[in-house]
């Protein structure tokens, strides 16, 4: 079976049925969810039975249910989160490209300082002004992850701009933003792919952390990182609780890895950056 | 070449005191007010404008940052707002266990790391290769509370060999606190192992096809002889800033370790403060972490200065 013309590895298969396993059980989480997602059906951190296939939680609330309706939680914050930060890292980096020096000047200073703190930190420092409720916890990891996309599409972008065609479009009197849309996004698209799986593992672990630490995602609602914090004292009962959400969390990065590891193997041009922790 | 390295420390500098202002101006100037974000929903108008001026709030913002400023040049970092405690006091000692737990990891991570990713280059290919390749891949992937919780389920609850809780005094002996922080030091290993080792790896195996390489081999030395005397040397400035960088990033992923393991540090410090958003220990914390992270990437850069004389003149 080929894939956008491109026959997938077995690896990269297995990659791709653990991410659209994990979407779909996101999508439908009220079908297959044998249980609510906040409501106590056992004791605390019953063993595994047929009526609790993983076991239950710190105030009994059925493991698997929490899984499935952290799924949508987890998954969903860090891909919202990808596109928003892809949205501005692109424009930006594009702009910085094509818009001439002293943008170009301006944007990567401002850039290049906010890659001298290291994001958790700079993360912590602006989620205690604001607090963590899910908008600001999304824009502000977007501001923040953007930094890396803008480094990537100015690189690509830079040469791009030197190309005829671009040349041309702009003796034909085009603008700006025409030039970025029509000329620089398509030619940049392969290796700005790559890179979103890329910067999607990396928020999706740094969400992950920042829920681990109670900063991120907050209760009621369940999300993969919470749930390793709430059954964090299990692990010393001998009990595997916390392990079942990081386990989820490691299948989904290793799944898109793969995914990304294969596109990189198709067209193997140079990124120009890979992820920076 | 010392003119350069004293260029690469100028910028070093001026970044850190560009940090500063981003760290302040991101806590204090941002839309958002502090005393109404601590007072909360219910404040009246009075009791906020007493909290903002009892917190100095009422002032112009330059005028604040730079009495913050020159306050922690002079080594004073601010009063907490929770417990009205002196900050430096607080952090010294846990910045002390920080630096002591990453030592601890770093001491065993770059010789393991660098002679794994040595091997590796040697055995390319082969199985051993392979075997080193996927761990290294895996350990980069899942998360680093997911490494310390299997570590702790195995190494301290089911074979009791180490304790699961790194709580540390300053009254323990040296032995005892490398036994008790043995846990979060190892999980710190496999996080910064693996790029270390890829890394060595990959900038062996690129210096393998130069041509004096080949007349290496065409001496008639083994595989392992070429690899140690003459692609060791070439590959010595890549691994050492890759090291630097990795140091630095180790600074960092001692935040989530230290809270799994309760390791009384600068990390759990400061995500207390967050939690409590006391803003003066979240500043303190925040520079001392971007401060680690940008000296060790100015050491980083220095030292692949010193090592690679193509780098020694500027362009």
């Amino acid at each position: 079976m080929k894939l956008f013309g491109y026959k997938p590895t077995s690896t990269a298969w297995l990659g791709l049925a653990i991410i659209t396993l994990f979407i779909l059980v996101a999508v439908f989480a009220d079908v297959i969810a044998p249980y609510s997602e906040s409501e106590s059906v056992g004791q605390t951190w019953d063993d595994p039975s047929w009526d609790f296939l993983l076991g239950t939680d710190n105030i009994g609330r059925d493991m698997l249910s929490r899984l499935i309706f952290g799924a949508r939680m987890t998954i969903g914050v860090a891909l919202v989160t990808t596109v928003l930060s892809f949205l501005i890292g692109t424009t930006a980096g594009f702009l910085a490209a094509v818009g001439g020096t002293a943008i170009d000047q301006i944007l990567s200073r401002i850039v290049d300082v906010m890659l001298s703190i290291p994001l958790l930190i700079f993360a912590l420092i602006i989620l205690s002004v604001f607090g963590s409720s899910i908008m600001t916890l999304i824009l502000t990891l977007a501001v923040l992850d953007s930094t890396r996309v803008f480094r990537l599409a100015r690189a690509v972008a830079t040469n791009l701009v030197v190309m005829e065609y671009v040349e041309a479009a702009k003796l034909r009197g085009e603008g700006l933003w025409w030039i970025m849309r029509r000329e620089i996004l398509p030619n940049a698209l392969p290796p700005m792919i790559s890179e979103f799986g890329l910067r999607f593992c990396f928020n999706f672990l740094f969400v992950a952390s920042l829920s681990f630490l109670g900063l991120g995602i907050q209760p009621p609602y369940a999300d993969w990182g919470g749930m390793v914090r709430d059954n964090g004292k299990a692990i010393s009962f001998g009990l595997p609780a916390p392990l079942w959400p990081a386990l989820a969390i490691a299948m989904m990065t290793v799944g898109v890895n793969l995914v990304v590891d294969w596109i990189l193997s198709i067209n193997s041009r140079p990124s120009g950056a890979s992820a920076e922790m | 070449m010392l003119k350069t390295i004293a260029i690469r420390i100028v910028l070093g500098i001026i970044t850190l005191w560009a940090v500063s202002v981003l760290i302040f101006a991101a806590t204090e100037v941002l839309p958002g007010d502090v005393a109404s974000a601590i007072l909360g929903q219910g404040a009246t108008p009075e009791t906020l404008a007493v909290f903002r001026h009892e917190l100095g709030l009422d002032r112009p913002a330059y005028v604040r940052y730079l009495e913050w400023f020159f306050n922690a040049l002079h080594g004073d970092l601010g009063i907490a707002m929770t417990n009205k405690r002196v900050i430096v006091e607080v952090i010294t000692p846990r910045f002390m266990n920080t630096l002591f737990l990453a030592g601890y990891a770093a001491l065993i991570a770059v010789p393991t790391s660098v002679v794994l990713g040595i091997i590796a280059a040697i055995n390319e290919g082969k199985f051993i290769d392979r075997f080193v390749n996927i761990l290294s891949l895996m350990t980069i992937s899942v998360p680093e509370f997911f490494i310390a919780y299997v570590l702790i389920l195995y190494l301290a609850v089911q074979f009791e060999i180490f304790p699961s809780l790194s709580t540390v005094f300053p009254e323990m002996g040296f032995a005892e606190k490398i036994y008790t922080t043995a846990l979060p030091a190892f999980t710190l290993t496999m996080l910064v192992m693996a790029h270390m080792l890829r890394m060595t790896r990959t900038s062996v195996l690129s210096i393998m096809s130069q041509p004096y390489i080949e007349m290496a081999f065409l001496k008639g030395l083994t595989r392992s002889q070429v690899i140690v005397r003459h692609a060791l040397p070439n590959a010595a400035a890549p691994i050492i800033s890759v090291i630097a960088l990795n140091l630095a990033y180790l600074i960092v992923g001692v935040v989530v370790i230290e809270v799994v393991f309760v390791y009384p540090g600068v990390g759990q410090f400061m995500v207390d403060g967050v939690t409590k958003r006391d803003l003066p220990v979240v500043q303190a914390c925040g520079l001392i972490f971007a401060g680690a992270f940008v000296g060790l990437n100015t050491v980083a850069d220095v030292l692949a200065i010193m090592v690679n004389p193509r780098l020694r003149h500027p362009r």
